[in-house]
């Protein structure tokens, strides 16, 4: 968004009393670090004060300001701790420069409307403030996960090694364990099989179903809705319930009348019973995805003789492949996140790789969980990244056939 | 066909039937293609889902064991008047020896002790016992059975005993139903359990308070997230899309796991705490294993779900609303409450519903993080299934969790409507 307002210098009046605030605010913390609050607060205000009458009178040059506060800063941190304090302070010494230019130029009502009032602006960056902390609280314990999963000690928080970035404190070796561990690798693999059967069997029927459900005269159309949601909507604990009693009468008889091995009975069970989860996903995004797509394609399709097959494959499956492949993903970390069911349908022959964590969080402690966690961040993020492409895609080849 | 017109007679299709007629077949093969697609899948979520659902209905109030194990003594005691104070007649007796003779051969007796533990405790263990000793009568000529029976163990000459038999002998009972709001099955009907066994209902309470919590929560929480979203560019918004979305792709138990790194005694806000001096190091804030960490926990969890629906319908909401309500003299505030407020209220809704709903059979996060205080009823249930092996009772209780949620659904559908759902 370009300027709207021009922007005028704010008089110091407004801007010292602020900086001071916003100084003190972080000198309180750095204060009662060191044994003081009240003094943090006077000496960060009285600091950030001094700056800034600097910067104004003194300096007037903003890009020399920023690079000496940063250095000085910076100093000053790698003095009092180590290198992670360097860091803390080069960050703390950019954002009061910037703090205090922002404000002294006024830049901060360039992006505004022109006739908004001095509260009018105070509330649109405190809320923006607290959105940011929102967003804060959403994506931390994500973010924490992961540099503990380096940790090389068999702690389940920051070690004083961790914080000072000393490479001593940071190891592979939960990752090592995770790799090598016979346990963790069965109930990875065990997640690798399990997963892909079920993903295929909710994407192959729920697609099927998404086509049908989409023509224009279907019976109990609502009724059907209802019921093939219905997994999605019934809690888990419900569904593995159900399941429990259901399967283990099926598996005995899987076992007793046709002699199934009975560790493949088991996978059945549990691939069944995570398909049927899935399937809610499939059918919302392929009904999604269906809704923009162009039905007098089939028709020519027909009228220049292909068939229905040869139409379902060269016509209409290229265009709702996206819904299709979203719809997958959404099963398949349906079935490769699940617990509850497989809790309740699977024997220790199927525990899946969120078994084993759960397990792992109750009952033996151990940092690997954290190694796990990452390494399953890290495809979440793949997955999501998958998604949004195909999301895209979609839109884009929506946007070429118009309903 | 033109000459068919012409006549005035039905209107023909090319091949010589009435056009009405040729309409309606081809809207039927329509019809039958569209659930012939749909069928295989419909019977697929009927045999592995409605069903199993369907059984853990029936088991929550299907008794046949008494009924199967003991079906000479069941008969007998049908004459017998439970009030009456005194002891069934020998009838009874010879008929229980003959029943529990042929129980213990198919072992059947020591599953029947557990089932009667549930409602009277020393039933599993009288019949375990009793039943070696049982095991050496001869039920034809053995009698008379009442004084040796009394002998074996003298809890049957207890009427209590017989009244519990009896009490529980009927196929269809509403036991677990009464035991899941705290109450127990009596000759003299329904009644409270003892005080100290009153744990259900507080628990269907506290499920539900603390559901409501998290869905308030996530309202206060997600509503200024989903506004920003919807009200910035699109560029800067797909980009903080990401921060909602990202954990919403996230293994739950990642996150369930993350919170514990978070908020344990040695956990990361407490090191943080301590380490700007907020917290005195021996006075660390307990945060896990109650009620706040399940909350905490649950509020992050759940949170995209709020987000998404109220983005997707704050999307719709036109800012020149706002402005106008502005130029004709609304304070921000008035603009903000009776414009925008109200027309975003659809999202509120069928957010809120979808975390209630979500949140009220959530089992991993409170087993994890909520220890003894924070826990759900569908604790309990995993509990019953796993571990005491009460199976009706969990059926029990199970229903009942269905039908709340079921309600809500229904109330989803009526406001937002299944079809409406969107993800991502």
């Amino acid at each position: 968004m370009a300027a709207l307002t021009p922007i005028s210098r704010k008089p110091m009046s407004l801007v010292l009393p602020t900086v001071a605030a916003a100084g003190g605010f972080f000198g309180l913390f750095v204060g009662t670090a060191n044994g003081s609050g009240p003094m943090g607060v006077l000496l960060g205000a009285a600091l950030v004060t001094a700056m800034a009458v600097v910067y104004i009178h003194v300096l007037k040059n903003e890009p020399l300001a920023k690079w000496i506060t940063i250095a000085v800063m910076a100093v000053i941190g790698f003095v009092l701790g180590g290198i992670a304090l360097m860091i803390v302070g080069a960050a703390a010494g950019w954002f009061f420069q910037w703090f205090i230019h922002w404000l002294y130029e006024g830049r901060y009502r360039a992006r505004l409307l022109p006739y908004l009032t001095p509260g009018q602006v105070l509330w649109h960056y405190g809320f923006r403030v607290i959105c940011g902390a929102i967003f804060v609280f959403l994506i931390t314990p994500i973010l924490v996960v992961m540099p503990l999963s380096f940790n090389a000690e068999d702690f389940f928080t920051f070690t004083p090694e961790m914080l000072r970035l000393d490479p001593e404190g940071y190891s592979l070796k939960h990752y090592q364990d995770f790799f090598s561990n016979n346990e963790w690798q069965r109930s990875f693999k065990n997640s690798l099989i399990i997963a892909p059967i079920a993903t295929f069997i909710s994407v192959s029927l729920g697609t099927l179903a998404a086509i049908g459900l989409s023509q224009s005269h279907v019976p109990f159309r609502r009724a059907i809705m209802a019921i093939l949601i219905s997994p999605m909507i019934v809690p888990l604990i419900i569904s593995a319930t159900g399941m429990f009693f259901f399967y283990s009468d099926i598996g005995n008889w899987l076992e007793g009348a046709l002699g199934l091995n009975k560790s493949f009975v088991g996978y059945i069970k549990v691939v069944l019973a995570h398909a049927v989860l899935g399937i809610p996903f499939v059918i919302i995004t392929v009904t999604a995805t269906l809704v923009g797509f162009d039905r007098s394609l089939t028709r020519a399709a027909a009228n220049m003789g292909a068939g229905p097959v040869t139409t379902f494959f060269r016509v209409q499956m290229p265009l709702i492949l996206p819904g299709v492949i979203s719809g997958g993903l959404f099963a398949f970390i349906t079935s490769f996140d699940e617990v509850v069911v497989v809790l309740f349908v699977g024997s220790a022959g199927q525990k899946t790789l969120p078994w084993q964590m759960f397990t792992g969080l109750r009952e033996q402690i151990s940092p690997t969980i954290l190694a796990v966690a990452t390494i399953l961040v890290a495809i979440s993020i793949a997955l999501l990244a998958t998604v949004e492409m195909l999301r895209r895609r979609s839109e884009r080849l929506r946007g070429m056939s118009p309903t | 066909m033109t000459d068919t017109t012409a006549s005035g007679g039905p209107v023909l299709a090319a091949d010589g039937t009435p056009l009405k007629k040729s309409l309606a077949r081809a809207l039927r093969l329509q019809k039958i293609r569209a659930l012939g697609l749909i069928a295989p899948l419909l019977i697929f979520v009927l045999v592995s889902f409605i069903i199993p659902i369907g059984s853990m209905l029936t088991r929550s109030v299907n008794n046949d064991i008494v009924a199967d194990t003991l079906p000479l003594t069941v008969e007998a005691l049908q004459t017998w008047d439970a009030d009456s104070g005194e002891l069934p007649d020998e009838a009874v007796y010879a008929a229980f020896v003959s029943d529990m003779v042929t129980a213990i051969e198919a072992k059947q007796h020591t599953r029947l002790g557990t089932r009667l533990n549930y409602e009277q405790t020393g039933m599993s263990s009288l019949f375990r016992k009793s039943g070696r000793k049982i095991k050496k009568l001869d039920p034809t000529t053995d009698g008379p059975f009442k004084e040796t029976l009394i002998g074996i163990n003298k809890s049957w000459g207890d009427v209590e005993t017989w009244r519990v038999l009896k009490t529980h002998s009927v196929r269809v009972t509403n036991g677990y139903f009464l035991n899941a709001i705290d109450m127990q099955r009596t000759p003299e009907g329904a009644q409270a359990q003892p005080e100290d066994k009153q744990i259900l209902i507080t628990l269907f309470q506290r499920t539900l308070v603390m559901s409501m919590v998290i869905t308030v929560s996530c309202i206060i929480l997600g509503y200024p997230v989903a506004w920003i979203l919807a009200n910035l560019p699109a560029r800067t918004a797909n980009m903080l899309m990401i921060l909602v979305l990202l954990p919403f792709w996230t293994s739950l138990l990642v996150r369930t796991s993350a919170w514990k790194v978070m908020l344990q005694q040695q956990g990361v806000i407490n090191e943080v705490l301590v380490w700007i001096g907020l917290v005195a190091d021996d006075a660390r804030l307990v945060m896990i294993n109650n009620q706040f960490g399940t909350i905490v926990a649950m509020t992050h969890i759940l949170l995209p779900f709020m987000i998404l629906p109220m983005y997707s319908v704050m999307q719709t909401i036109q800012p020149t609303y706002l402005r106008a309500a502005k130029s004709m003299g609304a304070t921000n505030w008035t603009a903000f409450w009776r414009v925008y407020f109200p027309l975003s209220v659809p999202g509120i809704g069928a957010g809120s519903i979808l975390v209630f709903i979500l949140a009220i059979g959530y089992y991993i996060t409170p087993e994890i993080v909520g220890g003894t205080k924070g826990v759900f009823i569908s604790n309990r249930i995993a509990y019953h299934i796993s571990s005491s092996l009460n199976w009706g009772l969990a059926a029990a209780l199970g229903t009942i969790l269905l039908a709340v949620v079921l309600i809500l659904y229904w109330a989803y559908d009526k406001i937002v409507g299944i079809d409406n759902v969107k993800l991502g």
